[in-house]
């Protein structure tokens, strides 16, 4: 498995793991409040913060148990698979977005804005990482 | 699996000709990962015109010699 696979389910873990995460304590706190008394920005920033953390520590595992050349090496192949998975999760986010836009129309409260801006990252990032997974197994 | 190219190549064949020439050999030879080799020899991607070029190259043969696309159209 080359590095930039190895990296793409990183990213496609991390994308499913951290906002797992964050809806359970999220949930839970909106099982006994209202949505607009709901804290959850704090969850959220640790949410984003953690992904991006976690996502450079395990890289940095990942290439612990790889071969150097392995890692430093991108070649055409990478830049073009990394092209479909920005384009995948380009489409995936823009359509996700059109949740968060709604509610914004529809004045709903910024928790479920913010979330729902939040799930469009998430599945974005999934789906592109995914794309990448599947083109270097499958080719493209 | 399905094959995402038509297009078919020799490089196994030609490695073995180049005495048992490994993929890692070839790979730093076009300046590309091992597994980019490997997935051109398995026809999971189809190179560019240039790594093409690269490849035949280093076989010292035609471009001909190393890939192949069917004549007939897929049905």
């Amino acid at each position: 498995m080359s590095f930039e696979e190895k990296r793409s389910w990183i990213y496609a873990a991390l994308a499913v793991v951290v906002p797992a995460v964050y809806a359970a304590v999220v949930l839970r706190r909106l099982a006994e409040t209202s949505a607009a008394d709901v804290a959850y920005v704090r969850p959220l920033i640790a949410a984003i913060v953690a992904a991006m953390v976690l996502n450079i520590l395990a890289n940095i595992v990942a290439g612990m148990f790889s071969r150097r050349e392995d890692v430093d090496k991108k070649d055409e192949r990478d830049h073009q698979i990394h092209r479909v998975g920005e384009f995948v999760g380009f489409h995936v986010m823009s359509l996700g977005a059109l949740v968060p836009l709604v509610l914004a129309m529809t004045e709903a409260d910024y928790f479920w804005i913010a979330n729902a801006l939040y799930l469009s990252f998430c599945l974005a990032a999934f789906a592109s990482a995914v794309a990448k997974i599947v083109a270097y197994r499958r080719g493209f | 699996m399905v094959k995402p190219t038509r297009v078919t190549n020799a490089i196994r064949q030609l490695r073995f000709h180049r005495g048992e020439m490994t993929q890692a050999e070839l790979a730093d030879r076009i300046g590309v990962t091992r597994q980019t080799v490997i997935a051109i020899e398995q026809g999971r991607y189809s190179p560019s015109l240039e790594m093409a070029f690269r490849i035949a190259r280093v076989f010292e043969v035609p471009l001909d010699d190393v890939f192949q696309y069917p004549d007939e159209e897929p049905g």
